[in-house]
């Protein structure tokens, strides 16, 4: 294995879904232990491969790109299955794999009582299977499969629990909203193939410049650049999967479906395959400086603002689902700002910190027999040290306190931010500089709630809460690592050339490059560090929330009263879902309506459907008599046909 | 006085058929009703070592022989192929069948391997008398296949209007050869294409030779309105040989199709298209329409083939090599899904039970949802349902025929084929909405199983790689 080849990728792209066929289709008949034990064993193999691949990607700085299968062939159009290996994609295969393969350890004392244990397993094996094709593929038709995958794998996860009403209600949102974001981005994908004809990524890019060169007409008397639209366009996708304003509401909903999942789909992996996408299509987005403005404005708005719902939810799993979100503006912003390499390693760093935080939250779900509301938990620090230590680690790498992975990856987007010129980036910068403090406040505002101060779970006929199993800390220590040191990567990823040409950033917009002049080193990044206002807002938001949390615990609900205001609005989520819920869907229904009455049930049905139908079986019963059973009758069909061919056809 | 030198290896697979068929009679005639395993034996040796012997000539050459009237070509070693394989399947099914009823005897295999070597002759002629000679050999063994069960009315009744309707159909074939030879003063296929191209022939003569001509195939194939004898000959015959009968016989037919229509006659393809665009449209209409009324599901099959007919008839109307790639590759699929489906009819049924009604498939889901799983992938792949492989065939078909502007009998093929959906489907609901009328459980021997499943996967493997078959198909007539 010191080559990159066909067999080594796909054998690490299928042992994922060989073990999820075996769990979905069999798994009644080997029982739970071996369900569990094939998954893992499949992930584990395609992580072990995915370290081989990074090893032989970056230190012998090999590359992959070739089709492996050509699905159909229409005219110039050529469907295929491909892969294309390079920097960018061994390090999501590294993230994907590793995460996942934690996520697998973890489910197994997780889900230990639901009846579903090999449902389960298969599921998030298939996740992770798709996951791979849609970061390992080498064109358009490829990647939308794998999105599409993911889609369907996070729908049926998140419904996972499907007597539960809430659980199918979010589960549907989840997908409808998804759609809408899918829907630009089939466009967009139609838009590419219409301007260059291919859908291979290598040509495409061969192709960006003269794409950027031409214009389009959507509304009459309006040109649009090509790239400006087809970037839109497909940036509209990741919107919808990387949950960005306003096509977030599905996220928050998605905490339905057990944790694990929220871990691995709704936090690590597959919300950011948005953030993958646009820095993939780095060539494309580089041509148009509106789409970036629009990236950048788009993801500051989500930074900023669903940072502060998470200041007011009281269920565990929500406040990290408002701060995936903030976080995913985060990474955005950075797309935005051209600074590709920095959301990227924010992406990384993020998977790791933001999983090991949701596999805490779980752990204190389970000790504490599935209650999520933080009112009920409280000085849970002395029952569950692992929990705490870990929990306690994840919460600092996402605040960004220095020497943790998220400090190195969240300073240089912000300063690559102020580093930019493109329009909206003066109002990107104070969002994430202001999103800093609101990080801060809602992380510690959890972590003090959870695990310090007054105990007020009820302790169910007075068992006291304990520390999980072995399968579920091993899991938050091995994710703890990476959350305090992925961070020193920083000089070779954001500001060395790691990334080489799978990222391709114009001159013009090289902020990072800029940044790059000044970077002396990890030692002298965190000094710098120390010194900015991102430190000491981080820094407030902690004390802030020790004051109202551990000291002047009547202070917020009486903030709460006295701005009781912007509490509905928060309350409200600024009110996109009843936004949404009377108008797309009360309106959708309403036309759907229409249609069914009287379209459907008076003019399709009635007359076409059950009319042919009719007709057809009337036809059937008649035909059927003439098959008599007489040889006679037989003999006399066929002379009749002779007679027919010799009069029609005889010239 | 010039000898030409006979070039015998062109017949390999012939003559290893013959001598084969010769020892396996040998065994029953001596042995009686014990030879009947080692008949079975034999006889899968047989099919298994010309399979090998055609494969092994695949990359050779080609060309004529036996003074022109033989030929060897990639068509010929590309159908021989599927039908050796497919014997082995069909073979290996009847085997239970035939011992829970007792019916289990040497003849058969006698029968069966004699008739392969019939359809092998059809498949290579390049001559009106080898073609005829074939088509004979074939067909008089599948009538006596269908006597076979004496005791039983229904298959007597069925043997004998297979026979008379055979034999009428028979004699129109050669009335039609004798006219044509009349006009062209040839009996070879390449004696007449090269009299057609010189041309100043008598037109109306010529097509009335044709109009007896198609009408021979169409009564192999089962185009309306020569199609009356199938439904009751499939229902009448034992399954075994309703298997047989509905399988490689309809590549033979496909076979002398091509020699007579493309070989032969391309250069008057204007007046035989419209003859087959009138067959095929009415095969589809029909086939499709009464399948809908039918209750046992052999009767449904039958006319789910005679619409299948219509498809490939199809491709070849179209008469360009794109088509006739087309129609082969659905002749091939066909056969593949057919054998699955009546596997499948045979693995249901054991010693007083036929399974041979739709209803006896009731609650097979709950029954053994693993063979209700291949059921419902061959039902698919019959109703032209993505990604099994008879929608790739469908889609070909259709394909063709547009690309030659006839738009109209696309449509009504589409249409046809959404109406042909619904007795598929009623299949699938029947097997897993509705509840089991017995506990019974499936008695089907294991090699049987594995075989039967593995064919109806490679329905499904044949959806998701259409590729390799269809390239095959494309390189046979380009």
């Amino acid at each position: 294995m010191d080559t990159l080849n066909q067999p080594l990728l796909l054998a690490l792209a299928l042992a994922p879904l060989v073990g999820s066929i075996i769990a979905g289709l069999f798994g009644s008949r080997i029982g739970r232990q071996w369900s569990h034990r094939v998954t893992i064993l499949g992930v584990a193999v395609a992580f072990a491969l995915s370290v081989i691949v990074f090893k032989l990607v970056i230190f012998e700085g090999q590359s992959y790109n070739a089709q492996v299968y050509q699905w159909l062939q229409a005219g110039s159009l050529s469907l295929e299955v491909g892969f294309m290996v390079d920097s960018l994609t061994a390090m999501m295969m590294v993230v994907v794999t590793f995460v996942s393969l934690m996520v697998h350890i973890y489910t197994i004392a997780y889900m230990e009582e639901d009846d579903g244990y090999s449902r389960f397993f298969s599921y998030i094996s298939l996740f992770t299977f798709s996951m791979l094709m849609l970061v390992m593929a080498n064109n358009f038709m490829q990647l939308f499969f794998g999105w599409e995958a993911v889609g369907l794998v996070s729908y049926l996860l998140i419904g996972f629990w499907y007597k539960k009403p809430t659980a199918i209600y979010a589960n549907l949102k989840a997908f409808l909203v998804n759609r809408v974001g899918d829907f630009g981005f089939l466009l967009g994908i139609a838009g590419v193939l219409m301007y260059a004809g291919s859908l291979d990524y290598i040509e495409v890019f061969g192709q960006a410049n003269t794409m950027a060169g031409q214009t389009m007409t959507i509304f009459e008397g309006y040109e649009w650049s090509v790239m400006t639209v087809v970037c839109i366009l497909l940036f509209i996708g990741a919107m919808g999967k990387s949950a960005q304003v306003p096509l977030h509401v599905w996220l928050p909903d998605s905490m339905e479906g057990p944790t694990p999942i929220s871990a691995l789909i709704h936090a690590a992996t597959m919300v950011t395959a948005g953030i993958f996408m646009v820095a993939r299509m780095s060539p494309l987005y580089e041509l148009s400086e509106t789409a970036l403005s629009f990236v950048l404005v788009i993801g500051a708005i989500t930074a900023l603002f669903m940072g502060f719902l998470g200041l007011i939810q009281n269920d565990i799993k929500r406040v990290i689902a408002y701060s995936t979100l903030s976080q995913l503006g985060y990474m955005t912003v950075a797309l935005g700002a051209s600074a590709y390499a920095a959301g990227i390693f924010h992406l990384m760093t993020h998977a790791f910190f933001k999983a090991l935080l949701f596999l805490g939250a779980g752990s204190v779900i389970m000790a504490l027999h599935h209650e999520q509301d933080i009112r009920k938990m409280g000085g849970l620090k002395k029952y569950m040290p692992i929990t705490y230590w870990t929990g306690l680690i994840g919460s600092l790498a996402l605040i960004g306190f220095p020497g943790f992975a998220g400090f190195f990856s969240k300073d240089s987007i912000i300063e690559a931010v102020h580093a930019s010129t493109i329009a909206g980036s003066d109002f990107a910068y104070y969002a994430v500089l202001s999103g800093v403090f609101i990080t801060a406040l809602y992380s510690f505002r959890l972590f003090f709630i959870v695990f310090h101060g007054k105990e007020r779970f009820d302790s169910h006929g007075g068992h006291a809460p304990h520390e999980s199993p072995i399968t579920v800390t091993l899991p938050l220590i091995l994710l703890a690592i990476p959350s305090v040191f992925a961070g020193l990567l920083i000089g070779d990823m954001v500001f060395g050339d790691f990334f080489g040409d799978a990222i391709f950033v114009a001159a013009e917009h090289d902020v990072l490059a800029q940044l790059g002049t000044h970077y002396h080193g990890v030692i002298g990044f965190i000094t710098h560090g120390l010194q900015t206002p991102p430190f000491w807002l981080a820094m407030a938001g902690v004390s802030t929330a020790y004051y109202l949390y551990m000291v002047n615990t009547e202070l917020p609900a009486k903030i709460q009263k006295a701005f009781n205001w912007v509490y509905r609005i928060l309350e409200n989520k600024y009110g996109f879902d009843s936004f949404n819920e009377k108008v797309f869907a009360g309106g959708s229904r309403l036309i759907g309506r229409i249609l069914w009455k009287g379209g459907d049930q008076a003019i399709i049905d009635g007359a076409m459907v059950n009319g042919s139908a009719k007709t057809i079986g009337m036809i059937s019963k008649v035909v059927r008599h003439i098959q008599s059973g007489y040889l006679y009758h037989y003999a006399f069909a066929m002379i009749l046909g002779v007679w027919l061919l010799l009069t029609y056809f005889v010239a | 006085m010039m000898f030409e030198v006979i070039n015998m290896s062109f017949a390999l697979p012939e003559m290893f058929l013959l001598g084969m068929a010769g020892v396996i009679l040998m065994v029953v005639a001596f042995m009686g009703q014990k030879g009947a395993g080692a008949a079975y034996w034999l006889s899968q040796v047989t099919m298994i070592g010309t399979a090998y012997i055609v494969y092994d000539s695949v990359t050779g050459m080609g060309g004529l022989t036996f003074s022109d009237s033989y030929i060897k070509d990639t068509l010929s070693d590309v159908l021989k192929l599927t039908v050796s394989i497919v014997n082995v399947a069909v073979l290996l099914y009847s085997v239970s069948y035939l011992k829970a009823r007792e019916l289990f005897k040497g003849e058969y295999y006698v029968l069966a391997v004699f008739s392969t070597l019939g359809m092998f002759v059809m498949i290579s002629a390049h001559h009106f008398l080898t073609l005829y000679l074939g088509l004979e050999l074939m067909s008089l063994c599948l009538y006596a296949m269908v006597a076979m069960h004496r005791d039983s009315g229904v298959a007597t009744e069925a043997a004998m209007k297979y026979f008379i309707l055979g034999a009428l159909a028979s004699g129109m074939l050669l009335y039609g050869m004798s006219i044509i030879y009349g006009v062209t003063g040839s009996l070879s296929l390449s004696g007449v294409s090269e009299a057609i191209q010189t041309g100043g022939l008598n037109d109306t003569v010529m097509s009335f030779g044709l109009v007896f001509l198609v009408i021979g195939v169409a009564f192999k194939l089962g185009a309306v309105p020569f199609h009356m004898w199938l439904p009751d000959v499939y229902h009448g015959a034992p399954t075994a040989v309703t298997l047989f009968i509905a399988t490689t016989p309809k590549i033979a037919a496909f076979a002398m199709m091509i020699r007579l229509l493309v070989d032969g006659l391309a250069d008057i393809q204007q007046y035989w298209q419209d003859m087959l665009i009138m067959l095929s449209v009415l095969s589809i209409i029909v086939g499709n329409i009464v399948a809908i009324a039918q209750t046992n599901l052999k009767r449904m099959l039958a006319y789910s083939t005679i619409s299948h007919v219509g498809f490939i008839l199809l491709g070849v109307l179209s008469a360009n090599s794109e088509g006739y790639a087309a129609s082969m590759f659905y002749a091939i699929t066909y056969t593949i899904m057919t054998l699955a489906a009546f596997g499948m009819i045979i693995l249901m049924s054991r010693r007083g039970f036929e399974a041979e009604n739709i209803e006896d498939f009731k609650g097979l889901g709950k029954k053994s949802p693993w063979y209700a799983l291949m059921m419902l992938i061959v039902m698919f792949s019959m109703a032209g349902i993505p990604p099994m492989v008879g929608f790739y065939a469908k889609l070909a078909v259709i394909k063709s025929i547009i690309d030659v502007e006839l738009m109209s009998v696309a449509i009504v093929a589409v249409l046809m084929s959404v109406i042909g959906a619904f007795y598929y489907l009623r299949v699938i609901k029947v097997m897993i909405f509705d509840e089991p009328a017995d506990t019974e459980v499936l008695h089907a021997p294991a090699d049987m199983r594995v075989v039967v499943s593995a064919n109806a996967l490679g329905v499904l493997a044949l959806g998701l790689f259409p590729g390799s078959l269809m390239a095959i198909c494309a390189t046979v007539f380009s």
